[in-house]
């Protein structure tokens, strides 16, 4: 269970320094965000340029993207190698209900009582790159409280921890590639990049595809946030259309009346190689508890 | 080629540990047990210096190089292999699997895991192989490590240790940088690496 988890991972890392120290540059001088806003707009300018001048759009975040700070000395120098998938790659690990319980996708109910915040859904489907749906595929989120407060050790932000919210959840995708979780709307958090950096309200999603090399680790925002042109994560991808999708939409569709606001989010994996069956779409059969 | 844009990765962040983790995360059969072996090794920056907030996947066949589509990674019942392990490394960057030798998923084929790499700090996921030392003649003629000069090759090919297990250490950076992997076959979506004249002045 993710809380007996946790109660090990808090006590395991009492002596783990805050996150994101001053790392992987040894200037004296504070750095504010006019001076990261200069070096994500420098980047976002030539960018444009590169785009003009006919260059195709990128669509993953930039591995080398020094106004993220800690990526410094955590991002390889060399070409990645191309290489063509071969055998146990085109195949994915099955999860299945043996794995997840159906009511880990609701985090508003882990603990005796309600969570304080804003109660949400969010909602869509896994999808390949030629929109198959990915089904009976483990997704997996974690986040912060309503106060912008993880629970997690490393987390030294002075804003009220939730005793009724741990932020974890997870669900196995129905036959259509769909999701659902249950959750409270986490806050802007703040932390050590630069002085007054802030993070944009996210997410974390994880997700498998039907080949191990769609394995996909990203963040959900919220749409209209103010603190995305700061974030150098956020604009660690220099696509506009490409960061456009990691923003989960406003859905009335979705919202439960007098429950919970809605947001839909569809994640698209890189294009599946592996020739597709029609079995897939069922999921892992045989798996029931 | 896809017909949809793909939905872009993201750092793993700093909080990961009190969500990803879970009991018997990286023990894909029981320590001890007939037939297991350690993996183990340590990841390191482009400094040199130990990473303490990574976490690593494997997934890999069975040892009679079978690949295995059976549930129950999450919740492991102690018996079933399942090929998939999920191990954070620890305050000196170390990680450990308790798993098997794959065995050659083809005759004559190099056994080889898959791994992804994730940290804090590494923007996008990271996919690469660590291949089992003994068989040169397949690892000679892998298709991969072919097309490798033989200093980076070095870098995805495990040591055995005396125990019987492996050792293999990914570092993110440097000269002797891992091997790192794009699987995509139009080249154009993972290019995000070398972007020099994007490097502020």
């Amino acid at each position: 269970m993710p809380q007996d988890q946790t109660v090990q991972q808090l006590e395991s890392e009492e002596l783990v320094p805050p996150a994101e120290p001053h790392a992987a540059h040894d200037s004296k001088k504070v750095e504010t965000q006019a001076d990261l806003s200069a070096e994500i707009q420098a980047i976002g300018d030539r960018y444009a340029q590169a785009l003009k001048n006919g260059k195709g759009p990128e669509t993953m975040p930039r591995l080398d993207y020094s106004p993220y700070r800690s990526s410094i000395l955590r991002h390889p120098t060399k070409s990645l190698h191309h290489a063509d998938p071969e055998t146990i790659e085109l195949y994915s690990p099955a999860f299945g209900h043996q794995d997840v319980h159906a009511l880990e996708s609701d985090l508003t109910i882990q603990h005796n009582g309600e969570p304080q915040g804003e109660r949400i859904i969010v909602a869509g489907r896994v999808l390949d790159g030629d929109g198959r749906p990915v089904a009976g595929q483990l997704v997996e989120i974690w986040q912060a409280n309503a106060s912008g407060r993880y629970i997690h050790k490393r987390d030294q932000h002075p804003a009220p921890l939730d005793p009724n919210f741990t932020g974890v959840g997870r669900c196995i995708t129905g036959t259509d590639g769909s999701y659902s979780f249950t959750t409270i709307k986490p806050g802007a958090y703040p932390w050590k990049n630069h002085l007054n950096a802030w993070r944009p309200a996210h997410i974390h999603f994880s997700m498998f595809g039907s080949e191990f090399t769609q394995r996909i680790v990203t963040q959900m925002y919220f749409p209209g946030d103010q603190l995305f042109p700061l974030d150098p994560i956020y604009q660690s991808i220099v696509d506009q259309d490409a960061r456009d999708r990691l923003v989960a939409q406003y859905d009335h569709e979705l919202t439960s009346p007098e429950w919970a606001l809605g947001y839909k989010w569809d994640i698209i994996l890189t294009g599946s190689k592996r020739t597709w069956t029609e079995n897939e779409a069922y999921g892992d059969a045989g798996d029931e508890e | 080629m896809s017909k949809l844009a793909p939905t872009p990765g993201q750092t793993v962040g700093p909080f990961y540990g009190y969500a990803l983790p879970f009991t018997k995360d990286n023990e894909l059969l029981a320590p001890g047990s007939p037939g297991s072996i350690r993996l183990q090794g340590t990841v390191y920056d482009g400094a040199g210096n130990t990473i303490p907030d990574a976490i690593l996947e494997i997934w890999q066949p069975d040892s009679e190089g079978n690949i295995v589509q059976r549930t129950g990674s999450l919740v492991r019942d102690g018996y079933t292999f399942t090929g998939w392990g999920r191990g954070s490394v620890g305050n000196s960057g170390v990680y450990t699997f308790t798993t098997v030798n794959p065995g050659p998923t083809k005759p004559g084929a190099a056994a080889f895991i898959s791994v992804a790499v994730f940290a804090r700090g590494l923007m996008n996921r990271l996919f690469t192989r660590v291949y089992l030392p003994e068989n040169e003649e397949a690892l000679a003629n892998d298709p991969l490590l072919s097309s490798l000069d033989p200093e980076r090759r070095k870098t995805l090919i495990a040591r055995r240790d005396p125990d019987g297990g492996l050792t293999w250490d990914i570092r993110l950076q440097g000269g002797d940088e891992t091997v790192f992997l794009d699987f995509q076959q139009d080249g154009s979506l993972d290019n995000s690496v070398g972007n020099n004249q994007d490097a502020p002045a």
